[in-house]
């Protein structure tokens, strides 16, 4: 069966992006391939490991559960977007001085899935912070300087540090 | 993996949705993208035609009437999470929806996603049938409602015609002071659970209990009320003795076996969360809610 190829038109980080893509092309996959956004990982591609999750029109989304034909006039946020030049965001500065990645395959989707919580909780407590990254899997630092980093970014982006 | 290859359509009304579905009988209707992205990305299933209702703004909401709650089958399980309707109305629901999946799966999945893939050990379907919910299902040509102890059909299977859309679910409210309690077990936080059970009660002034419903999910190849357990308790002081004979009838129930668990565990963990499910409701209820 031949499926023609959909026009899309969407924001990626505030910047107008425009491509085509069959049907069953994944959101994640028109990122990293069309966009040339490689920043979004794809792990398991059934939802499972949280290393695609991105942000559309401000809910928290598995990129890889969603068509990219869906994504056709929506605001996406990714990765690439968090930093500000050569200034990191608070949960990336945070990261790195806690030691929150180490491989860094998960990094992209748990800040992600950080920034769109942190936006509707801001003061959020650890075991909180450890339901919430519950469907993130790291397999490299046992999430303690996850959770450690995480906690220190939202304070930081509390106190009005640029976010 | 990547999906098969498959036409995609976008129809923007209830009305170009249900048009499109009854020209095309075997579409999927993809909704919250959950459960039937993973299956196209198993290449599990392969439709000609996938029809995405995102776009109908008139499928999802929270609505309140006099003895019950409306929800739009498009409502996603984080808006029903954040919720003051429900969490006043329905806290079975709300506690429920706290383990299903993670927050970033709630955030797109739908509730009428869930009921409608029907997995057999899913959290919603479990609520609806506790609540004895009725589910609005249209086609081109009407609607027509349905008790959700006739929904499901088999395992995965929902009783829905070709042609046929759920839209909305209507939750009958039960009594200010009524006790609710959702408990599961999962082997990691965010999993199906292996056994869920769901428990409504209502109290006499006397302490005897005046109403009850046990639903249960994960045991049988789908969601089904414990009925003997219901009618034991019915009336009955909720001594310790009651409980343990309540959960034993699960002992009835042939047990799912899959890679999950094998039905020798099933059997052993539901008497076990039954018994939970119903301490805590209990608990959580006033004397003389009813
Ligand atoms: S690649 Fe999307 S959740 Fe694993
Ligand atoms: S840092 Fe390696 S998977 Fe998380």
């Amino acid at each position: 069966m031949t499926a023609s190829r959909i026009d899309i038109a969407l924001t990626v980080n505030g910047v107008p992006c425009k491509g085509a893509a069959e049907p069953r092309t994944n959101l994640a996959d028109f990122l990293r391939h069309d966009l040339a956004l490689t920043g979004t990982h794809v792990g398991c591609e059934h939802g499972s490991c949280g290393a695609c999750t991105i942000i559309v029109d401000g809910v928290v989304t598995r990129s890889c559960l969603m068509l990219a034909a869906q994504a056709d006039g929506a605001a996406v946020e990714t990765i690439e977007g968090l930093s500000q030049g050569d200034k990191l965001h608070p949960l990336q500065q945070a990261f790195w001085e806690r030691h929150g990645l180490q491989c860094g395959f998960c990094t992209p989707g748990i800040l992600m899935t950080l920034t769109a919580y942190l936006r509707e909780d801001p003061s959020p407590d650890a075991e909180t912070l450890r339901d919430v990254l519950s469907g993130n899997l790291c397999r490299c630092t046992g999430y303690q300087n996850i959770v450690t980093a995480a906690l220190d970014a939202a304070a930081r982006m509390r106190e009005g540090v640029a976010a | 993996m990547k999906a098969p290859t498959f036409r995609y359509h976008r129809p923007s009304s209830r009305t170009e949705a249900l048009k499109l579905l009854s020209a095309m009988p075997s579409a999927r209707i993809l909704a919250g993208g959950q459960s039937l992205l993973p299956m196209l990305n198993f290449r599990v299933a392969f439709p000609d035609d996938v029809i995405d209702i995102n776009r109908i703004a008139d499928l999802a909401g929270i609505e309140a009437t006099s003895d019950a709650i409306v929800i739009g089958a498009m409502t996603r399980q984080r808006a029903l999470e954040k919720s003051p309707l429900i969490a006043t109305h329905l806290p079975l629901m709300a506690e429920a929806i706290a383990q299903i999946g993670h927050y970033a799966t709630r955030g797109r999945g739908t509730i009428g996603g869930s009921l409608c893939h029907l997995d057999p050990a899913a959290e919603l379907p479990v609520v609806a049938l506790a609540h004895d919910a009725t589910l609005r299902i249209e086609n081109a040509a009407g609607a027509r409602e349905v008790a959700m102890a006739d929904f499901p059909a088999g395992l995965l299977t929902p009783s829905l015609a070709e042609g046929e859309m759920l839209t909305a679910i209507e939750f009958p409210v039960w009594r200010p002071g009524h006790g609710s309690a959702f408990v599961e077990f999962a082997r990691r936080h965010g999993d199906f659970a292996i056994v869920a059970c769901g428990v409504l009660v209502e109290l006499s002034p006397n302490g005897t209990i005046a109403r009850i419903a046990i639903a249960i999910g994960g045991l049988a190849p789908t969601p089904f009320r414990l009925t003997a357990a219901e009618k034991l308790l019915t009336g009955r002081q909720p001594d310790t003795t009651a409980l343990v004979e309540a959960a034993r009838t699960t002992q009835e129930i042939d047990p799912l076996d899959d890679p999950q668990a094998p039905a020798s565990y099933r059997r052993r963990l539901a008497p076990a969360i039954v018994r939970r499910a119903l301490a805590t409701a209990l608990e959580r209820c006033s004397l003389g809610a009813a």
